[in-house]
């Protein structure tokens, strides 16, 4: 499901060359995010018509990047992945979008993209992949997650992130074993930063605004005050088990790893000691010491098993353990 | 509409005295018949979200062009056509002349078409307030990409202090056999929302308020106080009304006092004790829900710094 940024290439050179003059790229570049009303209303409407069945609904964001905030200024949504010859039409399906718009005006950069969420379990790898990519494309990209289910309790639940840079470098190397992510000294709650929304209506759209609420008698919603909320704490307890869960059985492969680790340095040293001993005997009974073979050829350490999955989860877990405090509390 | 129907007459080339002016009365009794009527023809719902997009088009047109034109997409029923989406097709008008890019149209139609397989074309929108003549000539092209076509008009230029949102379908009138023409009829116009989409609305309505258009998303604790203090200028609301039925400042409604009525029963009939037990079992719950989610959390953390060790 993973699906690059389109190659523009022009806004790429232009983009690196303001790169280059201004900010060093250790900082975050992106302090806000500026979405225009428009963005919202199409992927609320987007998750709501096709999104009923599967779990997760796409699409990308287009907009600007102005200083030090990013404006999104429209949107468009990705098909479902249903048939089989899907990543040809992917890509022509976003060039072409791409291209109709630019006719009519539209924003056609492209600054990140967006995924509704199902109880908050978005945090996976095919998100980590995507988002990865296109960070290393387009610096400003940011993915928005959109929950459909506590939007529908009251309150609208979008937000933004990033990756960290850290994480970034990580990915970069693509060193997922412990020693690598030891060294670079990595725990879940450095991997993805949040980045603040505001969203901002253009004065045309203001009175647009007024005059929908005038003319449409939409009658006070108070699911925010509704009690009865158990069923979506039921649902949001169970996959935090499921989480918690699989966190179990990857600390269980990690242990084995290392109780495996710490057999097999006893091993070699047992094979060691064993070998000067006979060594020793041999000496004294004349005949020449035996060869030294190669040892790390005879005991080949144990495969150490990728930590980004862990380390996913562990983020998924926190996340998950939030939502079912916040669940709760409304 | 009447202007609308003068444009319409004058386009039409009179050929005979007599005949124009049986053609003229005609059309006067119909206009009569149609504002009497005054809906005519499925009911328009449309989405927001539809409304919003014509909006930003128009924002973003391209220089000089006065209005902007695009398709409609959504879903007909026996009674009502549900707009749901919408997408700017690029067009030149001048004097005499309109062209719109067909083509672009129709690859837009196919994209959109991948992602909601559901929708098909049902119109077109214009921005603008008057029904143009080239108007006809578009509603003609959709005519042939959709059966009974709407036309929706949505006035980005205020031209009454106000966004007329307005929806029409074509039909024809004159005197059958002779001069036949075009009329355009409106349609009742209502919105539409999902539930989520009306809290979208919601929020976005407050960008009014501030100066800079601007609106940070909201906590989740301010806006549970947002809709307590709703419900309580409500309840005042409610309660000042009463009091002046009662010294007699206002005659009272029986239908209101009906809803009042059933106001009052519908508050549950529980005694003192057995809400505070409830009330204390629902915190417990809370605690022990908190309880669990800060163990998970701190489990996972000491976890991560085990490993790092």
């Amino acid at each position: 499901m993973c699906f690059g940024p389109f190659p523009l290439h022009q806004t790429m050179a232009s983009r690196k060359e303001s790169a280059a003059s201004g900010s060093s790229p250790l900082e975050t570049p992106v302090k806000q995010i500026q979405i225009d009303g428009l963005v919202v209303l199409k992927i609320i409407k987007h998750y709501q018509e096709e999104g009923q069945g599967s779990e997760v609904v796409q699409g990308v964001l287009l907009g600007l990047v102005v200083e030090d905030s990013l404006e999104i200024t429209n949107c468009f949504p990705f098909p479902q992945h249903t048939e089989d010859d899907v990543d040809f039409d992917e890509v022509q399906y976003q060039m072409e979008m791409m291209r109709s718009l630019r006719h009519v005006n539209i924003d056609h950069l492209h600054v990140g993209w967006y995924q509704s969420t199902h109880y908050g379990s978005f945090v996976s790898r095919a998100l980590l992949d995507s988002q990865f990519s296109y960070q290393h494309a387009i610096e400003e990209s940011v993915v928005l997650i959109y929950d459909p289910i506590k939007t529908a309790q009251g309150s609208l639940c979008l937000k933004a992130y990033r990756l960290t840079p850290k994480l970034m470098e990580i990915c970069k190397e693509k060193d997922f074993s412990p020693e690598g992510l030891k060294k670079a000294c990595i725990g879940f709650e450095i991997m993805f930063e949040e980045v603040p929304i505001v969203i901002k209506n253009s004065h045309l759209i203001n009175v647009l605004l007024l005059d929908l609420q005038e003319k449409s008698t939409v009658a006070d919603k108070h699911e925010l005050l509704n009690l009865s909320s158990s069923n979506h704490l039921e649902k949001s307890l169970q996959l935090l088990m499921d989480r918690v869960d699989d966190m179990n059985q990857d600390i269980g492969k990690y242990n084995t790893y290392c109780r495996n680790l710490s057999k097999q340095q006893q091993q070699k040293q047992q094979y060691l000691q064993r070998r000067q001993q006979e060594n020793t005997q041999r000496q004294s009974r004349g005949e020449p010491p035996l060869p030294e073979e190669d040892i790390s050829k005879m005991f080949k350490p144990p495969q150490a098993p990728p930590r980004m999955d862990t380390l996913l989860i562990a983020g998924q877990v926190t996340c998950q353990s939030v939502i079912f405090m916040g669940r709760s509390l409304f | 509409m009447w202007q609308q129907l003068k444009m319409k007459y004058k386009n039409h080339e009179s050929h005979g005295d007599l005949r124009s002016l049986s053609s003229s009365l005609f059309i006067i009794i119909l206009h009569f018949l149609y504002e009497i009527m005054a809906v005519h023809g499925p009911v328009v719902k449309i989405h927001p979200v539809v409304l919003a997009s014509i909006v930003d088009s128009y924002e973003r047109r391209n220089e000089g062009a006065t209005r902007v034109i695009g398709t409609l997409l959504g879903t007909t029923d026996k009674h009502s056509v549900e707009v749901t989406n919408c997408f700017s097709v690029p067009h030149n008008e001048s004097e005499d002349e309109v062209a719109v890019d067909m083509e672009f149209a129709k690859n837009m139609y196919e994209l959109h078409k991948k992602v909601s397989p559901s929708e098909v074309i049902i119109g077109w929108y214009a921005t603008g307030y008057d029904i143009t003549e080239h108007s006809v000539l578009i509603h003609e092209y959709y005519s042939r990409e959709a059966p009974n076509p709407i036309h929706l008009t949505v006035d980005t230029a205020l031209q009454s202090n106000k966004m007329n949102i307005r929806a029409y379908v074509s039909s024809q009138m004159g005197v059958p056999g002779k001069t036949v023409g075009v009329m355009f009829t409106p349609l009742t116009v209502k919105y539409v929302y999902y539930d989520t989409e009306r809290i979208g609305v919601e929020l976005l309505q407050r960008t009014r308020a501030s100066p800079s258009r601007t609106n940070g998303l909201t906590t989740d604790l301010a806006q549970v106080a947002s809709a307590a203090g709703r419900v309580q200028e409500m309840l005042t609301t409610v309660l000042s009304y009463i009091e002046d039925i009662l010294s007699g400042k206002v005659m009272a409604d029986n239908s209101v006092g009906r809803f009042l009525m059933d106001l009052v029963n519908k508050v549950p009939k529980i005694t003192a004790e057995d809400f505070e037990s409830m009330l204390n079992s629902n915190i417990n719950d809370l605690l022990m829900v908190t309880y669990l989610a800060n163990l998970t959390q701190a489990q996972i953390a000491l976890n991560e710094k085990l490993v790092v060790l």
